[in-house]
Order: structure tokens, then C-alpha cells, then sequence
């Protein structure tokens, strides 16, 4: 087992790379750079800025010394918060995300295992269509709806939560955020969990365990559950490595300070260093957690065995 | 033995609501059992027996619906809430189901699943619970039990599974087995052991035994009464050894006969060899690769020689994974194998893809599953002569239609079938499909894989005597593979009894059957031929 996880974050090391070099090349290859502004520098100035942060040496010198400063764990400065480093602005914003990620990744879990199983044991009856058109709903309406309406709502009318900030992480401030973020997942796992309770259901030692006379519970929590946990564990992985890692809408909307935002503001400013950070940083999570789902496989399926 | 009817089922209906419609897979039917006493309820598939059981235990799949009585001890089983329904299965009523690969919870060690039954039914502590599992399964004969209370399904084989499941049922001492084809899966050496398990485990225990099963050689073994079913309805019903010796009605009649019977003739001894194989070797290759370690080697075929001459059939038996088919393959080159294979009088060992094209009309393949080995999306025109457009282009389509007709008509089909699909066959239609897309190209050599396993018997029968025709009209040679030595004795006149990739034994059938030399061949033939009849309760 121990050999297994050595030999999966050795793989992880050549795929990191190729992602590093591949994004580094690609953010370059769009035009414009981090100093070209709506408002514009004076050519002196961007002159010393470029060259301050190394910008004019070739293109090669400086992928070299970003993969040196990587290794060394130096992710750079910031270009247009040029009172941080890369590694600062995680600092700052990655447990914020990772808080709401985290919450909301939970509760999709357990309401969509809990939703997808009443809908699998009433198959083809009222709860199953309750779920089957709640989960609908809740994957087709997009989030940057759901927001404005939980803030609208809970918010403006019947003033239950506050309609943005973070407040220093005080749990109310938490709820529209995490919500928001989790109702497209419930309706996700929802769908799964019916999928394959259902198939559960049909499978040969559920009628063993019927016919020996157990109670519903034992076979419908003992045997059938276990076995259709595994897609959702599966789905687990890319999907913890997307919601930890912060959602620019929802942080945007609910003005919460996580990491979300940096992707796509810092690709649109040209922003290299923060975009190659936010790269890495996704890349490790999904590695990570993929490992991690990889190996609650082996301890729910005993068939799974990695040596 | 006059005892008490404990399970009686009175004008049991079973439908099923389908898109199609509703289904009516029972019809009314009675079937009555006594304390102790051994049933076989007989049947091809879809003759409802399986479903009438799983009707009394209240396992039918969520669109069957069962009406009528199933008493047991004069409580219907049918109506009884699911509290009280479950204080009779797995207690007082249990059963044990065809697929033993897939019928115990993969996810939890044999342990835990043998102590359930025994904690909820008999409210046992757990250590408590686990001498019981223990004793269980020493009852039932696995070797090593404090071992296996560890172990997880798949690290058993089908018959240790089956045992295991022969143990929960038994778990609770329960007056009815109801065994649902419990051998069927299995290789016959298996089957023969569960068999007389449960012949020795009635005799302990004393409990009665339903038996689901198509394979009259069971009933005629075991059972006390029959219960014949055909179609939803029972048909027949009577002690064995009466119905045996003096069957009433004409499908009990037709099973009886189904039986494959004759032999077949040697060729004459100057018959040319038309397939030979010296040496022939096939090792596969099991993991390895990027940091994997060091690849596991599996000799699936060790060292074998063979030689097919015309108008010969070989018979190659042996329980799954001895390599049976493997060799079958090798010698039809569409496997890479070590050793000599020579065709007629051409050297193919080293022949590739492209240069076995030209032969492969003369070397053709059948297989077992006559639903997989149609393509769902082409008419039946098209599979059979696909062949012809490769082997023979010069043909124009209206020459391919009529050697269409020829094959189906050859194979007993109705040549107006050709412009259907396969859906629309039976499984015996599908085989004989099958055999005219190899039989289309006049081949001289045809490699028959177990074309008769997934049949029924009756149909089974027809299968072995067309293929016996086409042999005599064609001076064909067969490889005929399978485990089902009865349908082998029938058609080869030479066997080759394989086991773990080498011949066991070969010779004329003759030979092998009437004086065995070999002990796995012996037990192999004991384990499948045993008119001897065998009382469980006597």
C-alpha cells in the first residue's frame, strides 16, 4: 500500500511538470503583458518594470528560472498586487475557500447520498420524481441565478443572512456562499446515488441477503449502500479539487476574499505569476485528491487491492 | 417416510407488467412438500420454476406481482407482513441461488455474512455467533474455516462460494432448502461435490429440498417427486422413478429424449491429416509493464500435439481454464502460439494475419454465445455472407443471395429469415445462424466452441445432429470443445481430456469412457455420467 501512494506521487512529478510548462507557454502566447494597462504606463517606467521583474530576457532564460524558484518553492511576485507574493495571496485566500469548499463539498455529500437513496427505494413513485426534478433543477439553474437569489431572498426581504462579506469567517456569512455552491452538487450526487442504488438494489446479493430474512436496514444500509457508494467516491476527487480551490462566482457575488477570483483576474491581467500559482495549486489539488479517492476505493471495495 | 405437507402452493399466479404488456409466467399452479422430502421442480428456461419460488419467498423484481396461496405450515406467505415474512426466510425457509460468483456481498468477509443470518434470527452474541459460522462451515466441508471466516468472496472459487452459501442458508436449521439450479454454474467435478453435500447434509439435518433445475440427470439422482413445468403450468407431476420409467405427457416425453444419444464412427485409417499441431504453446502474459514489476506468466496451453484428420471429430473436454479453447484458437492462428501448425501440407506456425486470409474459408470458428456473436445491427443475409464478400468477391450479389438460401436452408432455417435480425431468433435459431455464416464458405475444418452450453437440452439435441449432418453430407473435420461430456460422447470419436494447459489422457471415445486410465478423467466422468441412481432420502 505504502509502495503504491510512493509510486503515485513519483508519476506526480512528470505530470506537474508537463502542466507547469504547458500553462507557462500558453499564457504566454496571448497578447499583451502584465504592464500593459487601460490607462497605460509611460514607456520609461514600464521599461524598468519589465526589466525588474526579468521580463526581457528571453523566453526560455525565464521559464528556467521560474522552474528554478518553483523547486525552491518561490512562486514569484504578484505583477498587479505588487504588494505580495504569489505565496502570500494563498495564504490569505486558500483557507477561505477552502472553509466553504469544504462545507459545501459535505453537505452535497450527505443530502445527495440521503436524496439519490430515497429516490432509488421509491423508484418510479412520487419521491423518486421529487428528486429526479429537484436534481434537475438544481443542475440546470446556473449559480450566478442561485446567488443573486438567496441574496435577494434571505438577504434583502427577510434579512436572515447578510447579503455579502466575509465577516472574519462568522458562520452566517458562510451559509449563502456555501449554498450557492453546493446546490448543483446535491443535484449531482443525487443522480448518481440513484443510479447506482438502484442497480445495487438489483444485484444478486441483495436477493441473498432478502432471502435469508434480514431486515430492511441491513440490506438496504449494510449491503446496498456500501456498494453504491463507489461512483460517488469517485466523483469525490475531481470534485473536492474543484470546490476547495475556490469558484469565481460565488466569491465574486457574496464578495468573499478565497482564491476563486485569481484565475481568471490574473489571466485577464496577464498576470503571469499568480496564473501559473493558481495552476499548480489546482494541479496538486486534483492530483492529490484523486490519490486520496483512489484510495478510499480499496478500503470500501476489498476487491481494490494496489500491490 | 408418511409425513405432513409443510409447503403447499395452491393456484399460484405470477405476472410481470412489461413495456410489452403483462406476462404471465406462472399460470395457477399446485405443488405440494413434504417434511424431509426431496422435489425437483424441471423445466427448459422460461418455463416459470424459478419464478414460482422466488414468488414464495417474496423476491420477485418490483414489476412481478403473485397471487394465489403459498402456505407454509397454513400461514400464506404471500399476504404475511414483511416482519413476519422475514421470521421464515433464512429461518424457517431458505434458498440458494445459481450464481454463486455473485450472490454473496463482495464487500464484506465471509465471516461477517455467515454471523448475520445466525445473530438476527437466533439474537446470538457475536463470539457466540462465531462458533455457530465456524461449525457451519466446517458442516459444508471448507477447508481451513478460521482462515476463511477472513476471507472476502473473491478470494474463493465458485464451489467454495457456493459451500458458503450452502452454510447461510443452513445457518438456522431451516425445514426447506430451496436450491435454485445451485450446480449449474459450476464445472462438473464441482457440481458433483455440491451435490452430494447437500445429498449428506439432508441426510443430517433432515430438511426438505426444492430443486430448481433443467438437468434431469439431478433429478433422476435425487429427487423423491417431480414437479414437470412448462410454459407457466405444471405439466406432470409424479414419483421419480415413475415419471422416469413411464412419462404421461408428451413434453415430459420430449425431455426424456433430449438426452444426446450415438457415437460417431472413427474416420478410416488412411484418412489425410487435414490439422496438426506439435508442441503447440500459448503463455500469457499477466501484468508487468511501467513500474509494475515482474510480469506474471500463465502457460494456458502447454505443449500439446493434435492431429485433426478429415472427417474426424475431436473432442478437447475439461473444466473452465484448462485451455481448451485457448488450444482452439491457437490452432486457427487467432492466437500467437510457440510450435509447429501445419494445414494440409503447409507450415502456418509462423503464418501472420495476411497470410492466413486465403485459408480462413477452409478454417472456420463457432461460438458458444449465439447472442454475443451476432452483430445486433446487421440482418441476418448480411452475417452469413460477410464471409463471402472477403473469400469470395468475384460473386455479384445475386449469387451471394442464393448461397444465402443454400447455408439456411442447409442449416434448417426458413431462407425468407434472411432479411431479419437477430433479436428476432431463439437462441437455438441464433446457433444455427451461426453455423451456416461458417458453413457458407465450405470450410474443411470447423473449431466448434461450446456451441451447445448455452442451450437448452432439447435444443441442444437438434444443435448436435445438425452439425452431424453437415459432417456426413460435407466429410467435414470438427474440433469440438466443451465441458459437457454427454453432447462429446455423442458427436467425437477421438477425446482429448485436458487439464491446466496438458493432456490428461487421450484416446478413442470408446476408450475413454468405457475404461478411464487416468484418475482427474475418472473423477471428471464419475462427476458427469453417473446413471446410478442416488437417494437423498431413502
Amino acid at each position: 500500500m505504502l509502495r503504491y501512494v510512493f509510486r503515485r506521487l513519483l508519476t506526480a512529478i512528470p505530470t506537474l511538470f508537463v502542466i507547469v510548462t504547458v500553462a507557462f507557454f500558453l499564457i504566454r502566447v496571448a497578447p499583451g503583458g502584465p504592464f500593459n494597462q487601460e490607462r497605460g504606463l509611460s514607456p520609461e517606467i514600464k521599461a524598468n518594470l519589465e526589466a525588474q521583474f526579468g521580463l526581457n530576457d528571453p523566453l526560455w532564460l525565464q521559464y528556467v528560472h521560474y522552474l528554478g524558484n518553483l523547486l525552491r518553492g518561490n512562486f514569484g511576485p504578484s505583477y498587479n498586487l505588487p504588494d505580495f507574493t504569489v505565496t502570500e495571496l494563498f495564504a490569505k485566500g486558500l483557507p477561505i475557500s477552502i472553509q466553504i469548499g469544504t462545507s459545501a463539498l459535505v453537505l452535497a455529500l450527505l443530502l445527495g447520498s440521503v436524496l439519490g437513496t430515497i429516490a432509488a427505494l421509491n423508484q418510479n413513485r412520487m419521491a423518486d420524481y421529487s428528486v429526479i426534478a429537484l436534481a434537475t433543477a438544481g443542475s440546470t439553474i446556473p449559480t450566478f441565478v442561485i446567488a443573486p437569489v438567496i441574496q435577494l431572498v434571505f438577504g434583502l426581504s427577510w434579512k436572515l443572512l447578510p447579503i455579502g462579506g466575509w465577516g472574519d469567517g462568522a458562520l452566517i456569512n458562510k451559509v449563502g456562499p456555501v449554498l450557492t455552491l453546493a446546490l448543483p452538487q446535491i443535484a449531482i450526487v443525487a443522480r448518481l446515488m440513484r443510479g447506482s442504488m438502484i442497480e445495487s438494489l438489483r444485484s444478486h446479493h441483495i436477493r441473498t441477503a432478502r432471502a435469508l430474512g434480514l431486515s430492511d436496514w441491513s440490506v438496504v444500509v449494510k449491503h446496498a449502500l456500501r456498494g453504491a457508494v463507489l461512483p460517488i467516491v469517485s466523483f469525490t476527487g475531481p470534485a473536492a479539487a474543484a470546490l476547495l480551490t475556490g469558484s469565481i462566482i460565488v466569491e465574486t457575488i457574496f464578495s468573499i476574499p478565497g482564491v476563486g477570483r485569481y484565475f481568471v483576474d490574473a489571466a485577464l491581467n496577464r498576470d503571469y505569476t499568480l496564473v501559473m500559482g493558481t495552476v499548480v495549486v489546482i494541479a496538486v489539488f486534483t492530483i492529490v485528491f484523486n490519490l486520496i479517492v483512489d484510495l478510499l476505493y480499496a478500503v470500501v471495495d476489498p476487491r481494490v487491492r494496489y500491490d | 417416510m408418511a409425513s405432513e405437507t409443510i409447503l403447499s402452493v395452491k393456484d399460484l399466479r405470477v405476472r410481470f407488467q412489461t413495456l410489452d404488456g403483462a406476462v404471465d409466467a406462472v399460470k395457477g399452479i399446485n405443488i405440494n412438500v413434504k417434511a424431509g422430502e426431496t422435489v425437483a421442480v424441471v423445466g427448459e428456461s422460461g418455463s416459470g420454476k424459478s419464478q414460482t419460488m422466488m414468488a414464495a419467498m417474496n423476491l420477485l423484481s418490483s414489476n412481478g406481482e403473485a397471487t394465489g396461496h403459498v402456505d407454509y405450515r397454513g400461514r400464506n406467505l404471500l399476504t404475511m407482513p414483511k416482519s413476519e415474512l422475514n421470521k421464515v426466510r433464512g429461518r424457517k425457509i431458505s434458498m440458494i441461488f445459481q450464481e454463486p460468483m455473485t450472490s454473496l456481498d463482495p464487500l464484506y468477509t465471509i465471516g461477517n455474512q455467515l454471523m448475520e443470518p445466525i445473530r438476527r434470527h437466533r439474537g446470538l452474541s457475536g463470539p457466540a455467533a462465531r462458533e455457530e459460522a465456524l461449525k457451519l462451515l466446517r458442516l459444508v466441508h471448507i477447508p481451513d474455516p478460521e482462515r476463511r471466516m477472513k476471507s472476502y468472496p473473491h478470494e474463493m472459487s465458485g464451489g467454495q462460494r457456493q459451500r458458503v452459501m450452502i452454510a447461510m442458508a443452513l445457518a438456522n436449521d431451516p425445514d426447506i432448502l430451496i436450491a435454485d439450479e445451485p450446480t449449474t454454474a459450476l464445472d462438473v467435478t464441482i457440481q458433483a461435490q455440491i451435490l452430494m453435500l447437500l445429498a449428506e447434509l439432508q441426510r443430517k439435518l433432515g430438511m426438505a429440498i426444492v430443486f430448481i433445475t433443467h438437468d434431469l440427470g439431478i433429478v433422476r439422482r435425487f429427487a423423491d417427486r417431480v414437479y414437470v413445468m412448462r410454459q407457466g403450468e405444471v405439466v406432470e407431476e409424479g414419483e421419480a422413478e415413475a415419471l422416469f420409467a413411464n412419462p404421461q405427457h408428451a413434453y415430459t416425453k420430449m425431455l426424456l429424449a433430449a438426452e444426446p444419444t450415438g457415437t460417431k464412427a472413427p474416420p478410416p485409417a488412411n484418412a489425410p491429416v487435414l490439422l496438426e499441431g506439435r508442441n503447440v504453446e500459448v503463455v500469457f502474459k499477466i501484468g508487468g509493464g511501467f513500474l509494475g514489476g515482474e510480469p506474471l506468466m500463465l502457460r494456458a496451453v502447454d505443449k500439446i500435439s493434435i492431429r485433426l484428420k478429415r472427417n474426424q471429430t475431436i473432442g478437447i473436454v475439461g473444466e473452465s481454464g484448462s485451455g481448451k479453447s485457448t488450444l482452439g484458437r491457437a490452432l486457427l492462428r487467432l492466437l500467437p502460439s510457440d510450435g509447429v501448425i501445419r494445414f494440409g501440407d503447409r507450415d502456418i506456425s509462423e503464418a501472420d494475419r495476411r497470410a492466413m486470409r486465403p485459408l480462413r474459408h477452409e478454417l472456420q470458428l463457432v461460438f458458444q454465445d449465439p447472442f454475443g456473436s451476432l452483430s445486433p445491427r446487421m440482418t441476418i443475409g448480411q452475417v452469413i455472407t460477410e464471409g463471402l464478400l472477403v473469400h469470395e468477391p468475384a460473386l455479384t450479389g445475386k449469387q451471394r443471395d442464393q448461397r444465402a438460401v443454400e447455408a439456411l436452408r442447409e442449416v434448417g432455417l426458413d431462407p425468407n429469415a434472411r432479411n431479419r435480425y437477430p433479436h428476432e431468433f431463439s437462441g437455438g435459431q441464433r446457433q444455427r445462424i451461426a453455423i451456416a455464416r461458417a458453413m457458407i464458405l465450405k470450410p474443411k475444418v470447423v473449431v466448434l466452441d461450446e456451441p451447445t452450453s448455452a442451450l437448452d437440452r432439447s435444443v441442444q439435441k437438434q444443435i448436435v445432429e445438425l452439425l452431424r449432418k453437415l459432417q456426413a453430407d460435407h466429410q467435414l473435420s470438427y474440433l469440438f470443445i466443451s465441458h459437457d461430456l454427454a453432447v462429446v460422447r455423442a458427436m467425437a470419436d477421438y477425446i482429448i481430456v485436458m487439464k491446466q494447459g496438458k493432456i490428461v489422457e487421450e484416446g478413442p471415445t470408446e476408450e475413454i469412457f468405457g475404461s478411464p486410465r487416468e484418475a482427474y478423467t475418472q473423477t471428471l466422468m464419475n462427476a458427469a455420467i453417473d446413471s446410478t441412481r442416488f437417494r437423498m432420502s431413502a
